[in-house]
């Protein structure tokens, strides 16, 4: 059985149908890549997953037990953490203080040890852990959204648009960090519109097109098929 | 001596209004609306304490804590019933029902306690033999201080630290925090928002109550319509200082209660009331955030 298993799900904003029955799982310790234009539905698709967002139909499985009508807020101690797309750290608040509301749900007495295992990933945020967070640059603010997901030590990391707005030389280093994430242990689910970084880390992908999954198949398989490539990586 | 004096009652003055003022604050920076109703809940306080005391021989201290509890009651039964289910509503669905919890309230005084005013005791005295002392003289008796002026003051920096600290020491008020600043990211941190906008509520009204008790014991007549002029005054005091701001419902409320007390007693009381909207008018059009509002920036 999958980690997660979204079975046919279809979410509405209004009178816009804006997931079309879309189906897909992420197994444990896999990466796995959502990739597709802008309005494809790929924020839809996570917000959906994190509760912020109701489908009208199928089910939402995480670990056996069907989270489709789960609060948003308690999805956190399944073991589900978010990075939203635009990073949404609190712009007022430090970066430690951010860090700490990444533990909301944790006993307090583990804290120190997590912070110093974010720090550790991510040695600029310790430099400036008393820093307010709307102070960082754009790579930073970043970085702070994926410690703040990281604090409340996710079973599966869900990415949104982790690259945007970012240099390239940032990106990279993001990915990087996505990969070695990875390699200890945690399962992510990755969305993106640069789809080549995207599938060059993954296991596996799903192309999204208006709503609907029209391919997927294995990173490396994706990335060679002549149709992605005129649609998604320029050439 | 009869500047300073002024002063010191529009400090007072102020004060009230700044413990006001947290309450509209708060909830406006949490669950981004305006409680029009918060100004009634500050009558209902100053009824539970009146009664409390004169009707039921409690202890002032009991009638105080007793209109706290029965404040902070009210104030999550309010938002339970009328603005929760209004979350996803416009604001003015929001505004409307709030003007409407403000009649309701007031109505409901109305039929409880009847529209005669009450005489409020005075709680803040000392017996000094035979009488009892309400204040205190300083400079050859120049200038006379009540104990109520007094004890307003020290309450509202009490409770202004108080909160200080709340906000930024405690996981449920940083948990206010993120929620003002943005509900969707919270939800993901597992931050309940509906819980967070409960004990806002909770706090903005218990402290309604103790400025309910501070103002009748300053201005002693008390009718059901007592709350609503200085629920505007203090919704003016938040908006001057910067709506969303605990420091600046402090200095608006300080600031307003002063110039108040100052006009009232130099230009003249019938003017008084659009001396302070005309201050805050040049206020606005200068710093439309207000004094200590932050000017909204994105960072892309």
């Amino acid at each position: 059985m999958a980690m997660l298993e979204v079975n046919n799900i279809n979410v509405y904003y209004g009178a816009i149908h804006a997931i079309k029955d879309i189906s897909f799982c992420v197994e444990q310790g896999e990466i796995v890549t959502l990739i597709g234009a802008n309005g494809a539905g790929k924020t839809t698709t996570l917000q959906t997953i994190s509760g912020l967002l109701r489908s009208q139909t199928g089910s939402i499985v995480f670990e056996g037990q069907n989270i489709s009508s789960t609060a948003a807020h308690k999805l956190v101690s399944h073991g589900l953490a978010q990075v939203p797309e635009g990073r949404r750290i609190f712009l007022q608040m430090t970066v430690e203080e951010n860090l700490e509301m990444g533990a909301f749900t944790q006993p307090n007495a583990g804290i120190p040890q997590d912070l110093e295992m974010v720090f550790e990933q991510f040695p600029r945020l310790k430099e400036r852990r008393r820093q307010v967070a709307g102070t960082l640059s754009g790579g930073e603010q970043q970085m702070l959204a994926m410690g703040r997901a990281l604090m409340s030590h996710p079973k599966l990391l869900m990415l949104d648009e982790p690259s945007m707005g970012l240099a390239p030389i940032l990106v990279e280093q993001i990915f990087e960090i996505i990969r070695n994430l990875n390699q200890n242990g945690s399962t992510i689910l990755l969305v993106e519109q640069n789809a080549q970084m995207a599938l060059s880390i993954a296991h596996r992908g799903y192309v999204l097109e208006t709503g609907k999954v029209v391919t997927t198949g294995s990173g490396a398989e994706l990335i060679q098929s002549p149709e992605i490539k005129r649609a998604y990586l320029g050439g | 001596m009869t500047f300073l004096s002024y002063l010191i009652n529009g400090l007072s003055l102020g004060s009230i209004y700044a413990i006001i003022a947290l309450g509209y604050t708060m909830v406006y920076g949490i669950a981004k609306m305006l409680n029009f109703a918060h100004g009634d809940v500050i009558m209902v306080g100053a009824y539970i304490c009146f009664y409390a005391v004169s009707a039921y021989q409690l202890p002032p201290p009991v009638g105080i804590l007793l209109a706290m509890v029965v404040c902070t009651v009210l104030g999550m039964v309010i938002e339970r019933l009328a603005y929760k289910p209004l979350r996803q509503a416009t604001s003015l669905a929001v505004l409307i029902t709030a003007i409407g919890v403000s009649y309701f309230l007031q109505n409901s005084a109305l039929l409880l306690w009847s529209s005669t005013t009450k005489i409020f005791p005075n709680f803040f005295v000392i017996p000094r033999g035979a009488e009892t002392s309400t204040g205190f003289s300083l400079f050859d008796g120049q200038l006379n201080i009540s104990y109520v002026t007094v004890v307003t003051v020290l309450a509202c920096l009490v409770i202004m630290l108080a909160l200080t600290w709340f906000t930024g020491n405690t996981r449920m008020g940083k948990a206010m925090r993120a929620c003002s600043e943005d509900k969707g990211a919270a939800q993901l941190m597992g931050i309940n928002v509906d819980t967070t906008i409960s004990v806002t509520f909770a706090i903005g009204s218990a402290l309604a109550a103790i400025a309910g008790v501070l103002l009748c014991s300053a201005y002693p007549t008390l009718s059901p319509t007592t709350g609503s002029m200085p629920g505007i005054k203090a919704f003016t005091a938040a908006v001057f200082g910067g709506i969303g701001s605990i420091p600046g419902a402090l200095l608006g409320g300080l600031l307003l209660g002063v110039i108040e007390i100052l006009a009232g007693a130099y230009i003249g009381t019938q003017l008084q009331n659009a001396v302070v909207f005309a201050v805050l008018i040049v206020v606005l059009l200068v710093k439309p955030a207000g004094l200590l509002g932050r000017q909204i920036r994105e960072k892309v």
